[in-house]
């Protein structure tokens, strides 16, 4: 089993703040107001239920783990997804004879908690993180009781589903583009130098190389 | 999306007289108005390479055109941010039911809701079709034949390429000698420099990219600044979408712009003929008279509107004795190898693919398949990329930040594959109402098995040219993008929907202008190809007028609405 998720992240660009251009002309006046209100709009429950939202809580700190992050500068990525489930914005496309991401939701969290309950015998909240990084990664190669999922794809829903929304929110947040050196905003002004290992002075210097990932391919069946 | 940025999806712009100007903040240009009750001589559904190319050479001509849009009405430089969540709001995000053994993801990938329509977020890849392609059936073995000769064709790819200023190589290193491009091309960036440099290991031709995208001033629009958020939207308006070029050519001609207009239906009258569209817009329905209507929605929309347009006397929807509306619909696989460069990339930066090589669409030799592909270098913007790694691949937790954390250090190579057109491939209505009290399309897509050893071959020969460029950690992705087909042109009212001119069969007052006219797909992204085919459709078109076979005689000779 992969020992990944033990290792703590470390950001190859510890000293890049793409807000530090916020007074810059890589900051226009629509973007700046575009991200405020993300930074400073932390919406309130109004989707899930109580014990829904924690157990959500609990699987997005498991599949983007943020424990260097202090509660205030945490992605609070439980509670952007829970508004996108009460405003029920589409994507444009519905998947015939899978569920809505207001059905699949509530279903698929309730689903993972029952996992929880088959393989340790107690509910994914009591888990240890290595406990819970094991159902998911269960779920992920679909070694899991189709029963719990009531019609759900426990992969299909684990990828298309949920990674799939919680990637979303967090690569877009600021602090999510300091991590990966993103140049973020780029309007009026763009870039200059374009070649290999070319930076201008404002977009991340990297420190140090990123740690080395895990080999993709060789996890496929 | 949020009227954080901009009031644009809530209220009507082009009104009253004026429309947006594109090129200022908070400016206008004047707009002639025509009146519901008058019949105009067209009525155009879409402002994307169909609908806008058609309005503005139309009212050149001197008919009186009204375009409508459902989408919004945007200045670029005061409404679009540099970001990803926030310019969904381009997107056709309207649900379309889904289906098939390979489902087509919709809103990002093919299909834009806004005046300019998918230009606006598409990523300015400005190839043209391989001359064969246009005889596919006769000449290679495969598909369907396009009425139209490839010389033609060259004659309105060149015309678009100008009124474009689409930025390109001095020598194109592939199919017949094609005349200069209006614009220099682009400095390479260094994402596409590694597929010159896998090109150039595997001993195959490649060049920059043609771009849809300024390298030189034009007009109001200073060159392109390479900030990269092409593909969702050009904040300073280097990008030549249709909302910087023929939507401002339509306005200034005379054509009016209905924003915010959702066209429902084509009505038809006791004789079958079109007289005119019911759209929605500002809260009612509403219904605009016309003497000839078209519909420009591309490849779910117009199938969706000729289908709900039926009547007494078309039964089975508008233009469908040949019962083939909808049918054959095609996408682009969109096969992807990834890999980690030990250089910095920075893939954010510069237009995106401005690298490409198309030499699997012109050499015929060791393919175990039809059709052909053409890829291209890649540069993701985050969620972008994050979102096909996990559902490609599934990490998760602190492997799936350290994969991220190479963002920088990415180089990709993606094809633009080539799909069979397939009748069982196409657009239905569904039971489903949406909230205007319209049918929900239904979508059904598979891929065949040719599609599939297309796809195979390309994700070999890119795995090997991007190792050979230095590329580790490879992994591959598949998708598909682009939407071609649904109502096939061609020269047989058996077997096609409409003729060469995108007239019906069925109704001669009622056209097809877009990408849904493609009997095939081509290996190369399809919007330089639509504009030039609307461009030749235009002028079809006048010369109909001018030999008083349109209907009514609309005629070009400055008789206007208004």
């Amino acid at each position: 089993m992969s020992r990944e998720h033990l290792k703590r992240f470390r950001t190859p660009y510890p000293d890049y703040n793409v807000l530090a251009k916020w007074d810059t002309p890589s900051f226009d006046d629509v973007t700046r107001r575009v991200i405020a209100h993300r930074l400073e709009h932390v919406p309130k429950r109004r989707f899930l239920d109580e014990a829904q939202y924690a157990l959500l809580r609990a699987v997005m700190d498991t599949v983007l783990p943020q424990p260097e992050r202090s509660e205030a500068d945490r992605i609070p990525l439980e509670a952007l997804l829970d508004e996108k489930l009460a405003m029920n914005l589409t994507d444009g496309t519905r998947h015939k004879d899978v569920l809505t991401q207001r059905e699949a939701w509530p279903r698929g969290l309730a689903a993972i908690d029952a996992e929880a309950h088959a393989m340790h015998g107690r509910g994914f909240l009591s888990l240890s993180a290595d406990e819970r990084h094991s159902v998911l990664e269960a779920i992920d190669t679909g070694r899991v009781d189709g029963e719990h999922w009531k019609g759900l794809v426990p992969k299909s829903f684990f990828r298309h589903v949920l990674l799939k929304q919680a990637v979303k929110i967090y690569y877009s947040h600021p602090a999510a583009w300091n991590e990966i050196g993103f140049g973020g905003p780029a309007a009026p002004r763009g870039y200059l130098r374009l070649g290999p290992d070319m930076r201008d002075p404002w977009e991340a210097e990297e420190k140090r190389r990123p740690q080395e990932a895990e080999d993709l391919s060789e996890d496929e069946t | 999306m949020s009227a954080i940025a901009s009031d644009a999806e809530f209220t009507l712009r082009a009104t009253k007289g004026r429309a947006p100007n594109v090129f200022r903040r908070g400016e206008w240009v004047p707009m002639r108005e025509y009146d519901e009750n008058e019949p105009v001589d067209f009525a155009i559904v879409g402002t994307g390479c169909g609908g806008s190319v058609l309005a503005a050479r139309l009212a050149e001509a001197g008919f009186s055109v009204v375009a409508f849009d459902a989408g919004a009405f945007y200045r670029p430089l005061e409404d679009f941010a540099s970001d990803e969540a926030e310019q969904e709001k381009l997107y056709w995000l309207d649900e379309r039911i889904s289906g098939g053994n390979d489902p087509l993801e919709f809103g990002s990938n093919n299909s834009g809701k806004c005046v300019g329509g998918t230009t606006v977020h598409f990523q300015m890849v400005a190839l043209r079709f391989r001359p064969e392609w246009f005889k596919s059936r006769t000449a290679l073995g495969y598909g369907h034949d396009w009425p139209v000769d490839w010389r033609e064709m060259w004659r309105y790819y060149a015309i678009a390429e100008n009124d474009m200023k689409i930025a390109g190589p001095v020598r194109y290193p592939w199919g017949p000698k094609r005349g200069r491009y209006p614009y220099r091309e682009h400095e390479l960036s260094a994402s596409a420099l590694v597929l010159a440099r896998g090109a150039e290991a595997m001993g195959v031709k490649w060049t920059t990219t043609p771009t849809a995208s300024l390298s030189a001033p034009r007009g109001e629009a200073h060159p392109c600044v390479n900030r990269g958020f092409c593909k969702i939207g050009c904040a300073t308006n280097a990008k030549q979408s249709m909302l910087v070029t023929y939507v401002p050519r339509a306005l200034a001609a005379g054509a009016e712009i209905r924003d915010l207009a959702m066209v429902g239906r084509i009505e038809t009258g006791p004789d079958g003929r079109a007289t005119g569209v019911h759209y929605h817009r500002d809260g009612k329905w509403r219904f605009q008279k016309a003497k000839n209507v078209v519909a420009s929605g591309y490849s779910i929309e117009t199938p969706r509107l000729l289908l709900n347009s039926a009547s007494e006397k078309h039964p089975d929807g508008l233009a469908n004795s040949s019962g083939l509306v909808g049918k054959a619909l095609m996408a682009h696989t969109n096969n992807a190898v990834w890999g980690i460069m030990n250089e910095e990339i920075r893939w954010y930066k510069g237009p995106p693919s401005l690298a490409v090589c198309e030499h699997w669409n012109y050499v015929d030799e060791g393919k175990d398949f039809d059709g052909g592909y053409s890829f291209m270098s890649q540069g993701p913007l985050p969620t972008d990329f994050a979102t096909t790694l996990v559902e490609n691949e599934g990490p998760f937790g602190a492997d799936l930040r350290n994969w991220m954390a190479h963002y920088n250090h990415m180089a990709g190579l993606k094809i633009v594959g080539e799909t069979m057109p397939n009748d069982d491939n196409r657009v239905e209505l569904s039971d489903e109402k949406d909230r205007l009290g319209l049918p929900i399309p239904k979508v059904t897509f598979s891929l065949s098995d040719n599609d599939k050893r297309l796809a195979a071959h390309a994700e070999d020969f890119m795995s090997r040219m991007l190792e050979a460029a230095g590329g580790s950690n490879l992994f591959h992705t598949a998708s598909t993008a682009h939407l071609m087909g649904g109502c096939r042109m061609g020269d047989d009212p058996a077997t096609s929907v409409v003729d060469a001119s995108g007239r019906s069969w069925d109704i001669d007052n009622l056209f097809v202008c877009d990408g849904s006219l493609f009997p095939t797909a081509g290996g190369v992204n399809p919007s330089m190809t639509i504009v030039a085919n609307s461009l030749r459709i235009a002028d079809r078109i006048i010369a109909m007028g001018k030999r008083g076979e349109l209907s009514q005689s609309a005629a070009a000779d400055g008789k206007r609405g208004a």
